[in-house]
């Protein structure tokens, strides 16, 4: 199991050959605030790396959710849109966005490491 | 940019762990720990406290002092009570807001003043500027900036309060008076700005960190940042300057003629000489073309600031003036001025949120009851 993080504080871990699972940091949620709302996307469309796929909301603002790679959107949270709460309390875990099937490898390859994201949150 | 001011409790909310964030040329705490939603929820349901200390305070010294501020708001100030409270506005001269702002009448030689007035942190400089320049021949105007403001608002705030110093209790909502709070004298008005019962208390910046955590030692008492202060003030239906309410919006469209008292209107026996008077009364007499109304959506999706608001063929009404998911009423909620046709209670309108129409309900306000302590 490999995690990359996104300069936009998304996490993405390979979870077999089949897809990859996307959700924010705890830094993100931190950011955030309460999370009250998210925009998931729609299964079966396909984003390229970078466009915006989803919108996260707290009480206090709107953030766009980015496509860390590209790839067709195989699964979203539905237990996440029920309760958005979710992203704050586990949001490396139960309070997961999406599944991707990611189209390029070598997209992922190119994402930081946890040594490099921590490297970021330290010059936060 | 230039560096933030800090209010005098600033290395106690850092202690508390706050998170510090700009508004209007200050560093405030926008949260604590809790966060915004579980401190909205503590004011509702025991009592919060606010650090207010960016809001302006100044006083109006000499006998004069209420005739002349009368020139400069429609309200009814020279009748104001001892002890008592009035919310008012500054108008310019087509009839637009230039500030919002509580008015308090001391007890005859307070150190308060003949006049004691708040207005918020963003229009202060203008405020003062706007006194000086317009009153300032007829009456002392005086900044108070040697003194921090601290809001202790929810249905046990009185209780709270009332182990710092039990006279406290004699306030009913809409008055106030000198008291000693934790050894220092503070100026305590029953009123704030959340729909629940509470105070505003007024106290040396060298005392208020002493006073600050005098309060949040008693059991009812945790935190608030702004956060929670404006989801709490959207909630009672209340007018944030400069989003609900600016230079361009009459007090009539924005739903404030409550505020008019009967002697500075049309037949009144101090009617008008205000700026703008010949505007607002042409409103009172003929109404408004739009009206500030409330929105409650029909989903779960909060609605923003600036969000169009659309008729059912997706013609433009109007705009979303403040919005969010609302902690109490738990759903979304959003202030907007719609024309007046659009305005009734149980109209549907269609928020615009990225490319979709979400349906929502013109409401009367506020969303969620004032719970004030009239006595």
């Amino acid at each position: 199991m490999t995690t990359k993080f996104t300069p936009d504080h998304e996490w993405i871990n390979i979870e077999d050959h089949e897809a990859a699972v996307v959700g924010i940091t705890l830094h993100a949620q931190d950011a955030l605030g309460d999370v009250v709302f998210v925009e998931l996307p729609e299964v079966g469309r396909t984003f390229k790396k970078g466009e915006v796929a989803g919108v996260v909301e707290s009480v206090k603002a709107a953030a766009d959710l980015y496509m860390p790679v590209t790839g067709e959107i195989v699964e979203i949270n539905e237990a996440l849109k029920a309760d958005p709460a979710l992203a704050n309390t586990d949001p490396m875990g139960n309070g997961w966005f999406f599944k991707v099937r990611v189209a390029d490898m070598g997209e992922f390859d190119q994402l930081m490491d946890p040594p490099a994201y921590d490297a970021l949150l330290k010059t936060l | 940019m230039t560096e933030l001011l800090q209010t005098p409790l600033h290395a106690l909310h850092l202690r508390l762990g706050a998170r510090m964030v700009p508004f209007a040329g200050y560093s405030m705490p926008v949260q604590y720990r809790a966060g915004v939603i579980a401190e909205h929820r503590h004011c509702r349901d025991a009592a919060a406290l606010f650090d207010v200390s960016h809001m302006g305070q100044l006083r109006l010294v000499g006998t004069d002092a209420a005739s002349a501020l009368e020139t400069l708001v429609p309200v009814d100030v020279v009748d104001l009570g001892v002890g008592r409270q009035r919310y008012a506005f500054f108008t310019n001269a087509s009839g637009g807001l230039l500030d919002d702002l509580m008015i308090t009448r001391p007890q005859p030689g307070s150190a308060f003043g003949d006049l004691f007035v708040v207005v918020n942190a963003a229009c202060k400089d203008a405020d003062l500027r706007h006194l000086v320049t317009h009153i300032g021949h007829r009456c002392g105007v005086v900044p108070m900036p040697e003194r921090a403001l601290l809001a202790l608002q929810g249905p046990q705030a009185a209780v709270a309060l009332a182990r710092l110093n039990a006279a406290v209790t004699q306030l009913v909502f809409m008055s106030g008076a000198e008291f000693d709070l934790a050894g220092t004298p503070c100026f305590v008005t029953r009123s704030g700005y959340t729909g629940e019962d509470g105070f505003e208390i007024s106290v040396a910046a060298a005392d208020a960190a002493a006073l600050a955590e005098a309060l949040l030692a008693q059991p009812e008492v945790e935190p608030a940042g702004l956060g929670a202060r404006d989801t709490l003030r959207l909630e009672a239906g209340l007018c944030l300057y400069g989003h609900d309410i600016d230079e361009r919006t009459s007090p009539i469209e924005a739903g404030l003629t409550w505020a008019i008292q009967k002697v500075r209107r049309p037949g009144g026996a101090r009617a008008g000489g205000y700026p703008g008077a010949a505007a607002i009364e042409g409103h009172l007499a003929g109404g408004a073309p739009c009206k500030r109304v409330g929105l409650v959506g029909l989903e779960r999706v909060p609605v923003r600031e600036g969000t169009a608001i659309l008729d059912a063929q997706g013609r433009k009404l109007g705009s979303v003036t403040s919005g969010t998911l609302a902690p109490t009423v738990d759903c979304a909620v959003a202030m907007a001025y719609l024309p007046i046709d659009h305005a009734q209670t149980q109209h549907e309108v269609y928020a615009e949120v990225r490319g979709k129409r979400l349906p929502m309900r013109v409401t009367t306000l506020p969303f969620n009851p004032h719970r004030y302590f009239r006595g």
